[in-house]
């Protein structure tokens, strides 16, 4: 596993504002290595932005996040090679075949042989069949397979899953608990958000409603900048 | 590097494999030029005359008309996020698909140029130049241009958003670039407007791909 095994990856009292509405404020999350965290809660409790605070592509208004007690805001690139994000959109280009699309990122994430990473990828989700058809002959579940095959194509310390089980047979889901589960073993850690019951054994909860803000009318000091990221 | 390489090696084989946009450009140029005489007459001397600028505007327009697309396939299918959570700076993913783009589009339009410059009567001295200037002046164009592609990512009706932005940024390369086959023409040396070409493009390169880096961010936020 990559370098960083055993680093711990936390998150302090998080605010997270998008347009004017506050989406979550005072949260605290860690994840060590071979632990997975569960973010629970409502349809716009803030799971996805949550995910997209930890990957670094949207910054808290307030709060930090750390890797090792180190803010990640001081190496925001080291921080980008240490994780793979799972968005809504599965990036797969109509015209690249399966295992073209995965060796492009296989090549971004630095597997050592990309082509030889991808192809054990699809072997791995169970989709050796598609890597030569083009992606945009792939149905739904095939391109999300293809999109967590990317994940396992690199090697990252931290998987950051935004509804990883859309599209996905009950066949695929428990590949994919399995390849979860190993990624653990290895020292990995996983924060997924979900509605469909994934097995992770030992994972931890975090219920994203607990920290809805209640308003009260005095939301607006939360709005200047502290430049707390 | 070579996921620097290999970015512009998949957005050339995507371009190659869709096709269209390259041709659309190239084919845009060609007949951009091709209605001048048509709309001027068919007057040897006055098309001579304005062959240059004629030329570079039809340059600028169909650079234009593919620059909309420059980050839109990727912002819409999810990559555009990944790239930016790759270990590649978003300048160089911008420096990337900007070269790319530059490839697929900017060198066919320079490849066609001489012929367009015959069918409009200029002077064969001209050529060489009014090459010169397109093989300085189109990077920059596509540079320029990928500031606005980026700033309007997103926006509904983006396209007419980025002509406003980008057209008015595009008026030096105009004057410099038909300025120099003007000059060339006129038996003056071209120099000067090369060079300030030259420096035109000395300064897009590492401005642009800065400006447009920070705007995608803002996107993928």
């Amino acid at each position: 596993m990559p370098e960083s095994a055993g680093s711990v990856f936390a998150g302090s009292a998080l605010t997270c504002l998008r347009g004017d509405r506050l989406v979550f404020t005072g949260l605290d999350f860690r994840i060590a290595p071979g632990e997975a965290l569960f973010l629970l809660g409502p349809n716009g409790s803030g799971k996805s932005s949550l995910l997209r605070v930890m990957a670094g592509l949207l910054k808290p208004i307030r709060g930090r996040l750390s890797w090792d007690d180190v803010p990640v805001s001081d190496d925001p690139d080291a921080h980008r090679g240490r994780i793979h994000y799972v968005g809504h959109l599965d990036a797969v280009k109509p015209v690249l075949s399966a295992v073209e699309n995965l060796t492009f990122w296989a090549t971004l994430g630095g597997a050592a042989d990309p082509r030889d990473s991808a192809l054990r990828a699809l072997d791995r989700l169970g989709v050796p069949h598609i890597a030569n058809v083009p992606g945009r002959y792939l149905s739904a579940g095939q391109k999300r397979r293809l999109n967590l095959a990317r994940i396992i194509a690199a090697p990252a310390a931290l998987w950051l899953l935004d509804e990883p089980t859309v599209a996905l047979d009950r066949a695929a889901i428990a590949l994919f608990e399995e390849i979860i589960a190993e990624h653990r073993a290895g020292g990995g850690m996983v924060a997924v958000s979900t509605h469909v019951d994934i097995a992770m054994p030992g994972a931890r909860n975090l219920h994203l409603d607990d920290f809805t803000p209640v308003l009260h009318g005095e939301d607006d000091d939360l709005t200047d900048e502290e430049d707390a990221a | 590097m070579t996921r620097f390489l290999r970015l512009i090696g998949r957005d050339l084989r995507l371009a190659l494999r869709q096709g269209s946009d390259a041709t659309i450009a190239v084919m845009f140029f060609v007949l951009c030029v091709v209605l001048f005489p048509f709309g001027v007459g068919p007057e040897p001397n006055i098309l001579a005359r304005i062959a240059a600028g004629v030329i570079w505007v039809a340059a600028l327009l169909a650079s234009l008309l593919s620059l909309e697309r420059l980050f839109q396939n990727d912002y819409e299918d999810g990559s555009l996020e990944l790239l930016s959570l790759s270990t590649l700076p978003m300048e160089a993913v911008v420096l990337a698909k900007t070269l790319a783009h530059w490839l697929v589009t900017g060198v066919p339009l320079i490849a066609a140029a001489p012929l367009l410059a015959l069918l409009l009567n200029m002077d064969a001295e001209g050529f060489g130049v009014l090459v010169l200037t397109l093989l300085v002046g189109t990077p920059i164009l596509s540079l320029i241009g990928s500031i606005g592609a980026a700033l309007t990512l997103g926006a509904r009706r983006g396209g007419v958003l980025l002509s406003l932005l980008i057209l008015p940024l595009y008026i030096p390369v105009l004057i410099f670039g038909a300025g120099a086959i003007d000059a060339a023409l006129n038996g003056l040396t071209p120099r000067p407007h090369l060079l300030l070409l030259g420096g035109l493009l000395a300064g897009a390169l590492p401005l642009a791909p800065w400006a447009s880096a920070a705007a995608l961010r803002q996107a993928v936020e």
